[in-house]
């Protein structure tokens, strides 16, 4: 029973990491129908930053809680900051063409910033301080449970919260809301389209940057890579859950962690990945707009 | 004076916006930190040319937009014409022939690989290009064939020539078996699940190693044979060029053929308008799955020759940027042109090779350019015109 | 407008087939013409470039000493990226080139594709790092060899000492999935299969760059195991052995020279501390290694040599030492050599067996004390 449970939470803690990219994801797709292949170079670019921010404060005198802050803030300004201008330069001028130019754009961008952080830094794998304290009152269960995975836990509940929050109760989040239904409609009731698609894809960015510190302090380590692996499992989440929905993108992401959890504990982690694909198939052919999301009816 | 500020401030954002990961380096390994400020210069320098550059361009870009149709495309010109047509061929056929006598088995090598990626790229096109369906896991037919091919020749010898229609017949199958799961999804979940089944098949050649024997591969794959004799590997590649020139043809003139047939037209009307398309009396079903499995046919047809030119294949080589690479070539030749789709894979297989020399910023250059034509030509460098009928008064 | 581009594109790729068709093959002229291959760029570069500046210090040493039977030697360096189809490519250029000798591949995949064009064209092949049993033990590749001892004395070493000298009965047996590391890790398990007493109570492949180990982790500690054998590189090695002891496990945990990396004992951090893992023996008392390492941070800044510099060295060395000796750059004259006379080099006195292993390399136990890898005797 115990090993169930200890199944469970790694699940818990895969799922969660998942959930904090696969929000970015559905909230881009939400709003202009487009998988951004790059949000996983944010979310790595994110982490980056954070380690250069962290060292430079480190190297400075800060300490402890102080480098994690000010690292995690630094952070999401800047992956925010190349979400806009990834935005800018590669989808921006391709919001009247096909369906087929953005994706390939984002595929494009995605292997441009892969290698752009690989020249400007290095390929190897760099270590990343564990700047998430261990809390007191969790030394008991620490073995089981670390304050690192409780810390990831919680940052994605409130993300979800929140950012449900956002789109329910603010206007911004109305504007996104009219924006996802009907773009030309939006203009004409006088919304900016450019802003309120450019605010998405920074919160979208922003969430993923905080993923990003929050993970790499969990794993240790961090490579020009981990943005294209985690990428692919996150985007599959939020596909399973319903993309454009954000309950769908956590339920999605949560869902896929426990099935590898559970699969490579009783079954085996030899395909592990392979069980996450054929989840997803499965669910998409009975449940082609994925278990939370909105199956639409096409007016022709 | 507006253009100067813009672009001041457009390098002044760039600099400060690649600041942390361009002119600092930590290194947590060696615990050094290295200020790079020379890259700082060169990206507020490069980036306030390039703002220009940029502006420049799509300024064309939304002008040539009202380019006015009348004059047909000198490619249109081209084949449309018997007159032009003929020496164009003859041409490139001569061309083509005497080729090897010129350059060093390198070169003869490198051609071989981009026919390779010609018929790929002709096949993906059917599926994308044609029938409107995102398959974001071709590559699993290319590895089908291919790994066909290598155990047909380990467990039971067979030869070449045997393998080659087998692995075009085992892609076809396998293109029906991805199809009907799909049958109703739409769009981006469509070329999600294809990804996903892209991922599973490679994960499975990966990890089920009694079977295809895993990471480590199968090596030693036999060669073609030249009417029952073995050759030596010099003529072995000659002789796969020339195969290569042959199939080529074979599918160009087949996919030209297809376009024009019936079911070439449902693959149009499909990517056109689902809905219409059903509406008037074409069986989605049916014209969706042919897509897919004649799609997957010259795939595993060209697995079957990967494997014999290589002679050593494992599940690395079958990765998503795989396909990506071949929707590249189809999207940026111009979906569902055939030319296009051609001069498109010599394009993205022949410059990297001669580029050798900056072989560290390739993957760079690749994703750029991927950007790039999308954003100023995404029609892709033929763009198809659609066959229009006039109907004239004698 | 549209035109004109066309045309443009029209022109640039009858251009690109004018400039292949007027590049002609090259006549092999006086220099000897020494093939590198490896992955120079992307993220394997860190395995190939090492080799590449082997081959240089040694070429400008000897070049400087009037070069190797009066001729000057020329490097070929040429990129294979660790894909096989890349490597193909790499192979029939270096051989169209004049490549008379090769210093590669780096990775085993790689190599195993390109054998069969070096092997066709009568060159000989010496690999800094490929070491996969098959490619000398099957018999199929004549001309390879290697200066580096090969993945089942890895395992072999391994299993004895996890058993032997750490006393084992049960043990768990992980790997990453890729060539190198399964493959250890299938040897592994054959060799304690092979022992009385030994129970191998998990054989399983973890994904390399998950985002959490968790599950495997603690499947191996429901089957039991004392002891964890790991095939596959640091990246991993660290993630799992950090998670282990996080969560109090305090299990032996024995790995390749994949893992016996410095960088492996840089990102676990104190997490390290006791791992094994097997390398080539230590060398670092020989003065020619230590020579070859002088001239590295001399002409690199200071920079310490990283993998399988000793062994790209060695093998540029035993090479050209080959040519010297046999009076001739011919495959036959060369081979002999190889096999029949032992040559001093940067990771020991050496030679060839029949099938193309080094003899006189092998593999030492590590363990990490004090944040360092120590050889165990």
């Amino acid at each position: 029973m115990e090993y169930f449970f200890e199944l469970f939470l790694g699940g818990l803690t895969r799922g969660s990491i998942y959930a904090l990219i696969a929000l970015g994801y559905t909230m881009v797709y939400g709003i202009i129908e487009l998988i951004n292949f790059a949000h996983g170079e944010i979310y790595m670019i994110g982490a980056f930053t954070a380690l250069i921010a962290a060292s430079l404060l480190t190297m400075a005198g800060f300490k402890g809680l102080a480098v994690l802050a000010l690292a995690m803030v630094i952070a999401v300004i800047y992956a925010g900051a190349y979400g806009y201008t990834v935005e800018k330069i590669a989808y921006q001028p391709l919001r009247q063409a096909s369906r087929l130019s953005p994706l390939i754009s984002a595929i494009g961008m995605s292997i441009f910033l892969q290698n752009y952080v690989l020249l400007a830094q290095t390929s190897d794998f760099l270590p990343f301080p564990s700047l998430i304290p261990q809390f007191g009152f969790m030394k008991s269960v620490e073995h089981i449970f670390s304050s690192s995975e409780l810390v990831i836990v919680s940052v994605t509940t409130v993300s979800m919260i929140l950012l449900t929050c956002l789109i329910k109760f603010t206007r911004m989040g109305k504007a996104m809301r009219a924006t996802a239904q009907d773009r030309k409609m939006a203009m004409l009731a006088g919304i900016n389209i450019n802003r309120v698609i450019s605010t998405t894809f920074v919160i979208g960015s922003s969430l993923a940057a905080v993923g990003g510190v929050l993970i790499a302090s969990h794993i240790g380590q961090i490579n020009f890579y981990i943005g294209f692996t985690a990428g692919i499992k996150a985007f599959t989440a939020a596909v399973l859950g319903g993309i454009g929905s954000i309950p769908g993108a956590v339920l999605g992401a949560l869902v896929l962690g426990w099935t590898e959890s559970f699969a490579t504990g009783y079954i085996s982690s030899d395909y592990e990945d392979v069980f996450a694909f054929l989840l997803l198939v499965l669910i998409l052919i009975f449940r082609p707009e994925g278990l939370l999301g909105k199956s639409s009816t096409h007016k022709v | 004076m507006k253009d100067l500020k813009q672009s001041f401030f457009i390098s002044v954002w760039f600099m400060l916006l690649t600041f942390p990961i361009m002119v600092i380096r930590v290194n947590t390994i060696e615990k050094v930190v290295q200020w790079r400020w020379t890259n700082m210069a060169a990206m507020g320098i490069g980036t306030f040319i390039l703002s220009y550059l940029w502006r420049y361009m799509l300024a064309r870009k939304e002008a040539g937009a009202q380019e006015n149709g009348d004059v047909l495309p000198w490619h249109q010109k081209l084949f449309s014409e018997r007159k032009y047509f003929i020496p164009f061929v003859a041409a490139v056929l001569t061309f083509a022939a005497l080729f090897p006598l010129f350059v060093s088995e390198y070169r003869v090598n490198i051609m071989i690989t981009a026919m390779i990626y010609v018929v790929l790229g002709l096949g993906l096109n059917i599926v994308v290009g044609l029938a409107g369906l995102l398959d974001l896991g071709y590559v699993a037919f290319y590895a089908v064939g291919a790994y066909t091919y290598a155990l047909l020749n380990y467990h039971f010898h067979v030869g070449f020539w045997l393998a080659l229609p087998l692995g075009a017949l085992v892609g076809a199958v396998f293109g029906i078996l991805l199809g009907i799961p799909v049958l109703r999804l739409r769009g981006d979940y469509l070329a999600i699940v294809t990804l996903g089944f892209g991922e599973i098949i490679r994960l499975i050649l990966e990890n089920w190693g009694a079977f295809s024997f895993g990471p480590s591969g199968i090596a030693n794959i036999s060669r073609p044979t030249f009417f029952g004799m073995m050759i030596t590997r010099s003529q072995g590649i000659l002789f796969m060029y020339y195969l290569m020139i042959a199939l080529g043809i074979f599918t160009i003139f087949v996919v030209n053929r297809l376009q024009d047939s019936r079911l070439g037209r449902s693959w149009l009307a499909l990517r056109e308008d689902e809905i219409a398309c059903q509406a008037m009396g074409i069986d989605r079903m049916k014209t969706k799955l042919a897509a897919f499995a004649l799609g997957a046919t010259w795939a595993g047809m060209m697995g079957v020759i990967f494997a014999a030119k290589t002679s050593f294949i494992n599940p690395a080589s079958f990765t998503f940027l795989e396909s990506a690479i071949i929707l590249s070539i189809v999207v940026l030749g111009g979906m569902g042109s055939i030319l296009g789709v051609t001069l498109g894979a010599f394009i993205l297989i022949l410059l990297p090779e001669e580029l050798r020399a900056f072989s560290q910023y390739r993957m760079l250059i690749f994703g750029a350019s991927m950007v790039l034509m999308m954003v100023f030509r995404p029609q892709g460098i033929i763009s198809n015109v659609r066959r229009s009928y006039e109907y004239h008064e004698s | 407008m549209r035109r004109i581009f066309s045309i443009a594109v029209i022109v640039m790729v009858v251009m690109a087939f004018m400039i292949t068709g007027c590049a002609k093959k090259e006549v092999a002229v006086e220099p000897i013409k020494v093939g590198v291959a490896g992955p120079h760029s992307g993220d394997l570069a860190s395995y190939g470039i090492p080799t590449v500046r082997a081959a240089e210090l040694v070429v400008e040493e000897i070049n400087a000493q009037g070069g190797v039977l009066g001729r000057p030697v020329e490097l070929l360096v040429e990129d294979d990226v660790c894909k096989p189809e890349v490597a193909t490519n790499t192979a029939t250029k270096l051989v169209s080139d004049g490549a008379v000798v090769v210093v590669g591949h780096v990775c085993s995949g790689a190599t195993k594709a390109a054998l069969g064009i070096y092997n066709d064209a009568g060159i000989i092949v010496m690999s800094p790092s490929a070491t996969n049993p098959g490619l000398t033990q099957s018999g199929d590749y004549p001309n390879f060899f290697r200066t580096i001892a090969s993945d089942d004395l890895q395992a072999q070493l391994g299993v004895d000492f996890t058993v032997n000298t750490l006393g084992a009965k049960k043990v768990a047996v992980i790997h990453d999935k890729g060539d190198y590391g399964k493959g250890y890790a299938e040897f592994a398990r054959k060799y304690l299969a092979e022992m009385d007493g030994v129970e191998v109570t998990l054989f399983e492949g973890v994904t390399p760059g998950a985002v959490d180990y968790s599950a495997i982790v603690q499947k191996i500690r429901k089957s039991g195991a004392e002891a964890v054998v790991f095939g596959g590189y640091h990246p991993e090695a660290s993630k799992i052995v950090t998670q282990m002891k996080k969560k109090k496990m305090d299990l032996y945990f024995i790995s390749d020279d994949g893992v016996k990396d410095v960088t492996f004992i840089k990102v676990a951090g104190d997490f390290a501390e006791g791992v094994y893992a097997s390398g080539p023996m230590d060398v670092s008392d020989l003065p020619m290694y230590q020579k070859a390492v002088e001239a590295h941070k001399a002409k690199y800044d200071g920079e310490e040599p990283g993998a399988f510099f000793k062994e790209g060295y060695a093998a540029t060395i035993a090479l050209l030492n080959a040519i010297e000796k046999a009076g001739s750059t011919e495959y036959s004259a060369i081979e002999k050599v190889l096999r029949s006379e032992y040559v001093d080099t940067t990771v020991g006195s050496i030679s060839f067996d029949e099938k193309g292993d080094a003899i006189g390399v092998g593999f030492s136990m590590y363990r990490v004390v004090n944040g360092e890898y120590v050889e165990q005797k």
